[in-house]
């Protein structure tokens, strides 16, 4: 993998806008290798960090949704929810503004033959903010002739960004797409993880890898669900992480056989069956 | 250029311990660290006789210009260290300081015969901010414990012995002028200040060990006035540090009378800050003389 350039580097925002209830932001990375899916990037607006209140401080680690060659860079997409100072900033990044970037950091997903040989394709699961990841990944598995399935899943339609990273030249969600929304208004009335136990129920599931990324309580049943079908599954977490290169050491992650991993230099991309249980840190 | 105890640096920038891991900057930047490496001698992460895994998750919280931590000296023990961690650091462009920490006299003799036995170890700093298993007592909050500990490791190294002070006692010079009464060569200050924060989302406590240690700009003039106090009381050279962002920040800790001074929690934004604030510093310099 090439490394990241070391340090952060200043890159423009080429656009920002708005995504069922979250945002999609795009910077130009002028000096950044392309990402692997599953990579992130430590990210802090160049003014208005540090502002009123002295937060948000540290930069955050936002995974990239999707990247694409730009004349004189990479394109990176991200997409963000505003829950806090640091993401309310990010999302208020405006055209021409400047941010900080460091990245691409962490280890990003391996392709479903390098899992496991005899893998039959692969079945992406996302949750919420947690599909950004999947984008990259469905697009450049979808590239390679992967055969592939993406479950999303939703609270509801104010929280359901990201769909759009997940359809077609034509506009409409890419056939292997399937939705789940809480409140039932559209797709599968409940869990994507209830799409995820029927489809692994099935033989057809039995030799897929499983690649995930959403909310703790989502990951770790999906680690439970392909644990009990005997499935591999890679899982994306996230963690409060302070510098995203192994510095601070504040991004463990309890390992199944004892002792933490750090998140940031060891993940994000975990195999399920090595973390003891995906809870918040 | 800068001295440090007789150890030569190509500037006065150095690392906090345990704000970088240079191995892991290694793996993840690649050999542009050593070619660019920001600091001009590094301090490791504190290593312990026992490995240590560190504490629950959570461990970081971010607070008004600053953050807390509770990691808990997560760490390979000596064996680990020297077998696996020495000949990477090694490697690096600078003078190698160990930082190290022990719960009793014993266990810090332990660790200090065999890290100053290598000869890759230019200096030892001697991390005093835990118990005594013996006494109980936290060795760097008292000036009779931290001057007997630096009486019992003297004889045992002619390498530096810098003692890292911390600011949770009512008279850190004091502490600073029993650490050079037992014979340490430098002192450095401040390790990072005790403090809370609660998550507004459940009402408990923020970090998993229910408090932690504040760092960052947050802490900055509580360290440059320990540091003024400090060098008002002893004669050793002092490092300094307490949320250093750029080459003002650090300027007034060497005018405060610290001889090098440390980036820690900057690093986390920057990793290049260290190299960073010793370029802003080398231009003020300049200026300063031009004016």
């Amino acid at each position: 993998m090439t490394p990241a350039p070391f340090g952060r580097r200043l890159c423009e925002v080429a656009g920002n806008r708005v995504s069922g209830g979250y945002r999609v932001f795009s910077l130009l990375d002028r000096e950044g290798p392309e990402p692997r899916a599953g990579q992130f990037y430590m990210l802090a607006a160049a003014t208005g960090w540090e502002g009123e209140g002295g937060r948000p401080f540290l930069p955050r680690a936002i995974s990239v949704a999707e990247a694409a060659p730009a004349a004189d860079g990479v394109r990176l997409d991200f997409l963000v929810e505003g829950i806090g100072p640091g993401t309310e900033r990010l999302c208020g990044l405006e055209a021409g503004e400047g941010a900080w970037v460091t990245g691409p950091l962490g280890n990003g997903f391996a392709s479903p033959r390098e899992v496991s040989p005899g893998a039959a394709g692969a079945i992406l699961v996302g949750g919420g903010i947690g599909v950004a990841p999947l984008a990259l990944l469905r697009r450049r598995l979808a590239g390679r002739g992967v055969p592939l399935r993406v479950l999303l899943g939703y609270r509801d339609e104010a929280h359901s960004g990201g769909r759009e990273l997940f359809c077609g030249a034509g506009g409409d969600l890419c056939p292997e797409v399937r939705l789940a929304f809480e409140d039932g208004h559209a797709g599968h009335r409940g869990y994507v993880t209830d799409l995820l136990a029927t489809m692994l129920a099935g033989d057809d599931a039995a030799s897929a890898v499983v690649y995930s990324c959403g909310p703790p309580a989502m990951l770790d049943a999906v680690r439970r669900i392909c644990l009990e079908a005997g499935a591999p599954s890679r899982l994306a977490l996230e963690s409060p992480m302070a510098c995203g290169f192994g510095a601070c050491f504040g991004c463990a992650v309890p390992r199944a056989d004892g002792g933490y991993l750090r998140l940031c230099v060891d993940g994000p991309v975990l195999d399920g069956a090595a973390v003891a249980e995906v809870a918040y840190g | 250029m800068a001295e440090l105890c007789g150890i030569e640096l190509a500037h006065p920038v150095i690392n906090a311990s345990g704000t970088y891991d240079a191995i892991a900057a290694r793996r993840v930047f690649g050999d542009a660290l050593l070619e660019d490496f920001p600091f001009s001698a590094f301090v490791s992460k504190t290593i312990t006789e026992e490995p240590r895994a560190g504490n629950a998750p959570r461990r970081i919280w971010e607070t008004p210009s600053g953050m807390l931590n509770s990691i808990g000296l997560p760490n390979k023990g000596l064996a680990g260290f020297l077998a696996e961690d020495l000949p990477l650091l090694a490697e690096l462009p600078v003078p190698l300081i160990v930082s190290a920490m022990a719960s009793s006299r014993e266990g810090f003799a332990r660790l200090v015969e065999a890290v100053a036995a290598r000869e890759e170890v230019a200096a030892i700093e001697l991390n005093v901010s835990c118990p005594n298993v013996h006494s109980g007592l936290i060795v760097g909050e008292q000036p009779t414990e931290t001057e007997a500990l630096l009486r019992a490791l003297r004889p045992l190294t002619a390498k530096p012995l810098i003692v890292k002070l911390t600011p949770n006692v009512a008279d850190s010079a004091a502490v600073a002028l029993a650490a050079e009464e037992g014979g340490a060569d430098a002192v450095s200050l401040i390790n990072t200040l005790k403090g809370g924060a609660i998550d507004p989302g459940s009402g408990e406590p923020a970090l998993a060990a229910g408090h932690g240690g504040l760092s960052g700009p947050a802490v900055r003039p509580v360290a440059l006035h320990q540091v003024r106090a400090v060098r008002a009381a002893v004669g050793v050279p002092l490092v300094g540090m307490g949320g250093i962002r750029c080459g003002a920040d650090a300027a007034e800790f060497l005018a405060a009378g610290a001889a090098v001074v440390a980036v820690g929690t900057e690093s986390f934004r920057d990793p290049r800050a260290g190299a960073r604030v010793a370029a802003e510093l080398e231009k003020a310099r300049i200026r300063g003389v031009a004016a």
